[in-house]
Order: structure tokens, then C-alpha cells, then sequence
């Protein structure tokens, strides 16, 4: 079938997965949806400890098999030492045709590359892969399916059962010996729980893992000992410095901060900014650039933000902290600053499926009014990629970016035209991970364009005059007049993964890449000239 | 114009390539190397046996390493390095062989 | 005839090292009224050849979109200054900047080379205007005679770097070991009726201390200030606005200098000011200076 989007999803795909093709952003909204629990093992008997020896005695007593799917969280970003210690154990115990089902995968994960190829792991579901295991899959490594959602598209499979998890490892930098779990307080804080919650609720079974045990209770606890099943201390959890690093300096590089300065013009001059007003936005230059623009302008209209959401960095908790911002509410965070910040009493931990899930009853998410997001393709249907290079080599995650566009009254993306001479403003996105229909405004560093959509913030950015406006195929017009129209990209037939929308649709499929030979040998053999001499 | 040293022309630099001529035998071989190969591979080729080919450069052993070069600079750096390698020195023919 | 581009708006204009081509493949994103394609002091002495390629093709192939291409040469005591010309002219640069220009001479000699490249490349003859810096206390002591050289001669800059080597004095940030020299450069620049430009800010931790000298230099009749980084531009593009009463002073004068003349009327007030045609040459560079600001909406 073609898509909403107007994506050719094979019908056999379909079939496989049981799924729908997407049909629009608010096409589950107000349908019946069933919720799925987990079966459990109660724990009536006073005398039973909670603590494990080691992983393997934890695997062992959670009945682990062949074809079952574990899951992980990326709370410790690229400092997380989890995932590849369970499934090393996995591994040895010579389990096969795992799942993972993982919030998140990044560069840390690449020693499960060889796991993949000898078919222990066998189907991945994650927000996306950076590094090593994007290229195994789009190589087509992997046996099964991949599987990529949104966080809040993850806690929706999650709580209907389409995904269902047999194993939980849970990383919690202090936990106590009944399974009191807290972000805070350990060798590697890493502040919030909020993407293991869900995982709480639903596995079969939980294990908490953690380098710092603490007396009991350890409250107030952010995922409770009623969801936990054992407790299995081990060495270290994560590296602290790749988990929350120092808080990022300020960018000088001059385009960021142009895209920086065109996104609060673009925000201070649409009709949510005002008192009250709530904002999402992201962890790179540009983003954070944008925001501190944004709260010298609300220091001069002395205009307060209601609510700040997300991951969250020093330059949003400072608003907080200087009484620029009401409350915080905070699913991850990305620096030391936003971890400490926690101790303000308006800084509040929410769970991913709160944050994001598009199938409960109104995720925070629908009460945004500008989220700023980045994106490494947007096309002139305003769809965007975050999760397939334009090379074709899986290699973002798909994060929150398709939850917050949708639910936020203004959806703004930043990116540069030009990734050096890839041009990120194309007709069509290699894959399509967030519908245009969620993408109002594509900020860029040679023009910011509105979607044809939103006349109402197209009249108002006209009339404030405050950016140079261009239409989308203006700007893709540009590019390619810059660097040339890129060829397309060559795929085999094999489809290696696919996008869900967040509600469970499917909205792209990936393809594996074709092998090209590297370097490429262009020989070109010239007659010899015959000589005069 | 006959390729009489190997010249390097070009850095490692983003928005950069390297471009290397070598002395051969028989005909004209380019190797690439880029991260946009898949997109912009063909292109790349192009522009760089066109430019060899304004130059002249019958023989020789191209390698260029691109870093997402625009055009532009594709055929400077090779022209560069052909016109090291024939260690010309003097009136370049702007608009001419250069262009 | 003058060539139409003589007396535009050169509020900034940002030196960038032509040997690299991350620099020069986009500036125009910035915004400078006048880029400095450099052939000089940033390029290293074994890649000069390069850069001269990478500025060909820049010149042939990116869309500056209006903004002005000057292109700084070799200095006249190198064997290099007579092929950047070529190159620079070949490629279709709006201006040459010649370093360390030190007498009418120097400006003669290039001017004598632009003339012939012109002819060789067929283009217009005096299509490519020429800038002097002035970086000696001899090049600043002849500013007047290096005005008057050329009528390509669009204007005189002042490199401090240099000159304060030769006045054996270091740079001190406060701007007082330049003042003889702007104050001399200004007058002889306004006199010859060309325009004046000052010298580079390099430290980019301190743009306090930028904004000071800005303001001092645009107090003092500069046209504008080379800059080497984008983040100087809109602080100088913003000190150069004009202010919005004086926009509408200077329309005034402009519309009522009009009407008075057809009436056969002189001298006049406006706002209470005593207003003669003087007036009306620097009312209509603000309204220049305010539409190039895009804060000027009028009819004028």
C-alpha cells in the first residue's frame, strides 16, 4: 500500500508484523484501546532475598530461553555498560534468537555487532541506532526485523502488548536490596528513570542492576520495588563522564548561532509566546544558542514560561532557577547541571509514557506550544529523517522527535541546508520518520521556511519581518544549485527495518544498502598519440 | 601535459578534498574516496576527468580523498596537483585550461 | 563614467583565507556588504598557488549574491602580486585591495595591471575597482596622494597590525595609538571624495571592547570596518543603522530641500534646525544607510 505520507509499504511487511500503513497523525484518536499487563511472580515470602549473586544467576532465575526479548534503557547514554554486560552473559550462556528492546542503542552498544552476526540477537526495537549496530542492520545483518519507535510510540507497544518483554535490566545508579530504584545518589547519576518506567509495568520480570547499594528505603524511589524482581549489584554501571557530561560550552560557531538567532525570532514572534508559554528543546548548539536568545527576550517583555519538557540541559534549568520558568519537567537529562538541578522542588521527573505515549488519555506532550527540534532531512513535503543517513545507512534515533512535533502548536526544526555537501532540505527524505503534516517551521542557515499548512504563523513572521522567508522548495532549490542534485541512493529489495508512526503504524520501511566497491576505480584508457618525434 | 613528479594538492578538511598525481604508464586511472559517493560519486568522476581532461593529462594516477568538496574545488585542487606535477611555474591560461 | 559600484555601502568586510574552502563556499549567509578573498598574509608561502585555483573557481562558480568580491593580492615586493591580478581579474573580482600600499605609485602600478588583465580576459575596462591599505607610517603619511592616485581607487584601509610594528608600539585596545592616523586617513579620504575603512578587531573574546571601537570609528566618519569573524558583523551593521529619528530628520530635509529649491528658497529650518542644500548629500546617505538596514520603508 501507499502510505499517508506516500510511502510504498510492501504488503508482505503488513502481514509479518500485523500492522497498518500510516493514515494520519490523529487517525487512533478517540478509538478503543486495550492495555495488556504483565504476569508476574508475586513475592509473598518475607524470608526471600531479592539480591543475585551475579547477571547470570539473575538470567537464570528469570527463566531466560531461547527467542525471548530483553530490555534496556539509555538513561546512561554513551557511558552505558548495561547492555553489553547482560547480553555478554546472554551470550555465553548461548541463548539465541534474542530480542532487544531497548529505549535506545548508540556508539557504546557496538560490541553486540558480533552477537548480531552469529544470531544471538535477532531482532532489535529501538527509538534508533547510532554507530556500528545501524550499519550491521542496514548491511542486513541482522536475521529479523528492526524495529524503530518513538519513546512515546515505545510505551505505547508497550502497554497494548505489541511489544512484550520477558526481561527487564533495569541500570539504576542506587537501588536497595528490595528493589527501590533512584536516578540520584550513586557513582553514575544519571537523574531520571523516566524510559524504564514503562518497563516496570509490563516485563515479566525486572532486574535491577546496580554499582551503589543503599540501605533500605531507598526513597522516594522512581521505579518501586513492587515492579522489581531481584537485584544484582555489579562493579560499575556506567562511565559518569559519557553518562551526564559538564554542561556543553557554548557554541561559536557562527551558523548555529544564525539558526539560534532565526528560531527565537521565529518563536518570540508567533502568537505562544507570551506568559505561560511551554517549550521543548534540544541538546546541540543550536538549540541551546536558541534558548538563551530566548531568555534575554523574555527577561525584556518579562514573559515567564509555564513549562519547560524534555531532555534537559543547564541552559533550561537555568530558567527555572532564575524564576523564568514556573516547573521542569524532565524524562532525561543530558548534562550535570540538569541532573543537580533536580533539587528544585519545580523540577519534576515524569514518566516516557506521560511524556509521550499517543495512546493515553492526553500525553504532556499535546500541551506543548513550541518544541525545537533538529533533523537530518527535511523534504519539501516538510517530512523529516532522523534515523537513516542520507547515504542510506541507519545511524540517528527517532527519540522523541515524532511525539513532540505532533503534539506541539509549533514544531520547529533546525538544520543547516548543507551536512558539508549532503543538502539536508531534499525532495524526498531517505526515509520518513516524522510526517510533515507535524512540521510547521524548517529553520536554516539560508532561510527559514513555513509549511503551507500553518498560514496562521506564516502571516505572522511575515508581518514582524524578523527572518528572511523562503519556501521549502526555495530552499531545496538553493541547495542543490550549491551542491549539485544528489543521485539516489541505491537499495537492495530486503527490507531490514521499519518506522512505525507513534501510534504503531507503519510509516517507512527500510531497505538494505547496496555493497558498493570502495574506492571506486575509474580507469580510461587514452590511445597513445603517435609520436612526431 | 606530461605528469613528470607525484604532487598533492588539497587538504583533509571538511568541505575539503585531497587530490594526489602520480606519474603512470598507460591511460588515466582515478581512484575516490568520499563520504558521499553514494550520492555524489558519479559526479565527482566527472568533474575531475573533465578537468584532466582540459589539462591534457593523458597518463597518470589520480587519487583524490573528498571530504564533501562542492564542485568548484574539486577541479582547483586537481588542477593544482597537475600543475605541481608538471612543475609548472608561471602565466597560468585562466579561462583557458582553467575554467 | 565612474563605475556605478564606486561609492557603495562597505559597512563590513570579512577577510577569508581563500586556501580554504569551508570559508569561501558560503559567507554570504552572514551578510557582509564586501567580502576579502585573501591571497596574502593567510595563505601559507607554499600554497599559494592553490589558493589562487580555489579563487578562480570560487569567483567562476559561487553565487556571492550581491555581495561585494575583493580580493587582496600579494604585496608589490613579491613575485606573486602580477599573477594574483591575473587570476583575481580572470575570475571576475569587483576589486583588488593592495597591501601595504606606501605611495601613488604602488596604486599606478597595479592599477596599470588591471588594466592590461582587463584587456587580456575582455573585460569592461574599469570594471575592477581597487582599495589601498595603508599599513606604514610612510603609506599613512601619503594618504592624501594615494586618494587622488586612480579613479578606481574606491577607498583607503588601515591596517593597524603592521602599522603599529612601524611605529614600534603595540596594540593596546583602547584605540589611542591609531588616532593620529584615522583622523588623517578620514580627512584625506573625504577630501578626495573616496571612501575610509578601519582596521581589523582580533581579539573575538572581547566584543565589549569591539562595539567601543566601532562606535568610535563610525563617530569619526569611517564607512565601515574590516572584520574577520561573522559574529562582528551585526554589531557593526547595528552601530551603522541609522537611529530612527534621524531617518525622519533626514527625510524631512531631503522632501523640504526639494520643495525650497523650486521655490527659489536657500536657507530654511526644519525642526528648528537652520537647513541649507549642504545638508542634503548627508540626508540622503542616511536614508541609504537605512534602506541597506532594511528599517527605511519610505517613499525616498
Amino acid at each position: 500500500m501507499i502510505n499517508a505520507v506516500g510511502r510504498e509499504i510492501p504488503d508482505e511487511i503488513l502481514e509479518i508484523t500485523g500492522k497498518e500503513g500510516f493514515q494520519g497523525n490523529f487517525y487512533m484518536d478517540d478509538k478503543p484501546v486495550t492495555k495488556i499487563g504483565p504476569t508476574i511472580r508475586p513475592i509473598m515470602n518475607n524470608q526471600k532475598s531479592k539480591l543475585v549473586a551475579n547477571i547470570r544467576e539473575a538470567l537464570i532465575k528469570c527463566e531466560a530461553h531461547d527467542g525471548m526479548t530483553v530490555s534496556f534503557h539509555h538513561h546512561f547514554r554513551d557511558g552505558d555498560l548495561i547492555v553489553n554486560m547482560v547480553m555478554k552473559e546472554i551470550h555465553e550462556m548461548g541463548f539465541k534468537d534474542i530480542t532487544i528492546c531497548a529505549t535506545s542503542l548508540g556508539k557504546a552498544h557496538d560490541p553486540l555487532v558480533p552477537m548480531i552476526e552469529d544470531g544471538t540477537i535477532t531482532r532489535i526495537e529501538s527509538s534508533g541506532v547510532r554507530g556500528k549496530i545501524g550499519e550491521a542492520i542496514s548491511q542486513g545483518k541482522l536475521k529479523g526485523l528492526a524495529i524503530m519507535r518513538s519513546h512515546g510510540g515505545r510505551v505505547r507497544a508497550l502497554t497494548t502488548g505489541e511489544a512484550h518483554v520477558d526481561i527487564a535490566f533495569i541500570g539504576a545508579p542506587t537501588s536497595d536490596d528490595y528493589g527501590n530504584l533512584r536516578g540520584i545518589g550513586g557513582k553514575a547519576d544519571c537523574g531520571v528513570l523516566s524510559y524504564a518506567i514503562v518497563d516496570g509495568n509490563h516485563a515479566d520480570h525486572c532486574v535491577a542492576i546496580t554499582d551503589c547499594l543503599v540501605p533500605y528505603p531507598n526513597f522516594p524511589a522512581h521505579i518501586s520495588q513492587t515492579k522489581i524482581d531481584y537485584v544484582c549489584v555489579v562493579d560499575e554501571i556506567g562511565i559518569p563522564s559519557k553518562i551526564a557530561t559538564g554542561a556543553a560550552k557554548p557554541t561559536t560557531d557562527q551558523r548555529k548561532l544564525l539558526m539560534a538567532q532565526y528560531c527565537t525570532d521565529v518563536v518570540v514572534n508567533t502568537p505562544w509566546f507570551k506568559d505561560g508559554f511551554s517549550y521543548q528543546t534540544g541538546v546541540g548548539g543550536a538549540s541551546i544558542a536558541s534558548t538563551q536568545y530566548l531568555a534575554e527576550i523574555m527577561r525584556e517583555r518579562n514573559i515567564h514560561m509555564g513549562f519547560g519538557v524534555g531532555g534537559l540541559t543547564k541552559a533550561m534549568c537555568q530558567l527555572l532557577d532564575d524564576g523564568m520558568a514556573r516547573v521542569m519537567l524532565d524524562v532525561q537529562d543530558f548534562d550535570l547541571d540538569a541532573v543537580h538541578n533536580l533539587k528544585n522542588i519545580n523540577h519534576h521527573r515524569i514518566p516516557a509514557g506521560v511524556y509521550a505515549n499517543p495512546l493515553n488519555k492526553g500525553a504532556v506532550v499535546n500541551k506543548l506550544d513550541y518544541v525545537v527540534l533538529a533533523s537530518l532531512e527535511v523534504d519539501v513535503h516538510f517530512n523529516c529523517n532522523v534515523v537513516v543517513g542520507s547515504d542510506g545507512m541507519i545511524t540517528g534515533a527517532q527519540g522523541g522527535h515524532p511525539d513532540t512535533a505532533q503534539g506541539a502548536k509549533c514544531a520547529i526544526v533546525i538544520c543547516p541546508l548543507l551536512q558539508g555537501r549532503i543538502p539536508a532540505i531534499c525532495t524526498d527524505v531517505t526515509t520518513v520518520t516524522t510526517p510533515g503534516e507535524s512540521i510547521d517551521v524548517v529553520v536554516t542557515d539560508y532561510g527559514v521556511a513555513v509549511n503551507p499548512a500553518r498560514p496562521d504563523i506564516l502571516e505572522a513572521l511575515r508581518e514582524a519581518d524578523c527572518v528572511p522567508l523562503k519556501t521549502i522548495e526555495e530552499l531545496r532549490d538553493i541547495a542543490y544549485s550549491i551542491v549539485g542534485e544528489p543521485e539516489k541512493v541505491e537499495f537492495e529489495d530486503r527490507i531490514v527495518g521499519i518506522i512505525e508512526a507513534r501510534d504503531g503504524t507503519v510509516i517507512d520501511v527500510v531497505r538494505q544498502i547496496k555493497e558498493i566497491k570502495q574506492p571506486v576505480v575509474y580507469k580510461k584508457r587514452i590511445n597513445k598519440r603517435r609520436s612526431n618525434g | 601535459m606530461e605528469i613528470i613528479k607525484t604532487a598533492v594538492a588539497g587538504t583533509l578538511e571538511s568541505s575539503d578534498c585531497m587530490v594526489t598525481i602520480e606519474p603512470a604508464q598507460r591511460g588515466l586511472e582515478i581512484d575516490l574516496d568520499s563520504a558521499v559517493i553514494r550520492q555524489y560519486g558519479k559526479r565527482i568522476m566527472e568533474v575531475a576527468s573533465e578537468t584532466l581532461d582540459r589539462l591534457g593529462v593523458q597518463n597518470a594516477r589520480v587519487t583524490i580523498v573528498d571530504k564533501g568538496a562542492l564542485d568548484c574545488t574539486i577541479k582547483a585542487r586537481v588542477e593544482c596537483a597537475a600543475m605541481r606535477a608538471v612543475e609548472h611555474d608561471g602565466r597560468v591560461n585562466w579561462g583557458g585550461v582553467i575554467r | 563614467m565612474t563605475n556605478p559600484n564606486k561609492y557603495r555601502l562597505r559597512r563590513t568586510m570579512m577577510f577569508l583565507n581563500c586556501q580554504k574552502p569551508g570559508l569561501i563556499k558560503d559567507p554570504y549567509i552572514y551578510k557582509p556588504d564586501s567580502i576579502m578573498l585573501d591571497l596574502e598574509d593567510a595563505v601559507a608561502e607554499r600554497e599559494k598557488d592553490a589558493a589562487r585555483y580555489s579563487l578562480y573557481h570560487a569567483l567562476q562558480e559561487i553565487d556571492y549574491r550581491g555581495v561585494e568580491r575583493v580580493v587582496r593580492i600579494n604585496g608589490l615586493d613579491t613575485d606573486l602580486w602580477r599573477e594574483d591580478v591575473r587570476c583575481a581579474v580572470a575570475g571576475g573580482c569587483d576589486s583588488i585591495r593592495i597591501p601595504k600600499t606606501e605611495n601613488a605609485d604602488d596604486v599606478r602600478t597595479v592599477e596599470y595591471a588591471i588594466a592590461e588583465a582587463e584587456r587580456e580576459f575582455r573585460r569592461p575596462a574599469g570594471s575592477v575597482l581597487i582599495m589601498a591599505a595603508l599599513e606604514s607610517a610612510r603609506g599613512v603619511i601619503n594618504a592624501m596622494s594615494i586618494c587622488d592616485s586612480s579613479e578606481r581607487l574606491f577607498g583607503i584601509a588601515l591596517s593597524g597590525g603592521d602599522y603599529s610594528k612601524d611605529l614600534q608600539i603595540s596594540i593596546s585596545g583602547t584605540g589611542v595609538e591609531f588616532m593620529g592616523a584615522r583622523q588623517h586617513m578620514i580627512i584625506a579620504a573625504r577630501a578626495a571624495k573616496v571612501q575610509c575603512f578601519d582596521t581589523v578587531w582580533t581579539n573575538l573574546d572581547d566584543m565589549e571592547g569591539f562595539r567601543r571601537e566601532v562606535e568610535i570609528i563610525h563617530s569619526m566618519g569611517f564607512d565601515g570596518k574590516s572584520i574577520i569573524n561573522p559574529r562582528q558583523i551585526p554589531i557593526v551593521h547595528e552601530i551603522y543603522t541609522p537611529k530612527e529619528k534621524d531617518i525622519i530628520f533626514a527625510e524631512k530635509v531631503i522632501k523640504e530641500i526639494e520643495t525650497k529649491k523650486a521655490q527659489g528658497i536657500g536657507v530654511f529650518t526644519v525642526d528648528g534646525k537652520m537647513i541649507d542644500i549642504a545638508f542634503y548629500d548627508g540626508a540622503r546617505r542616511t536614508i541609504a544607510l537605512a534602506k541597506a538596514s532594511g528599517v527605511y520603508k519610505g517613499d525616498l
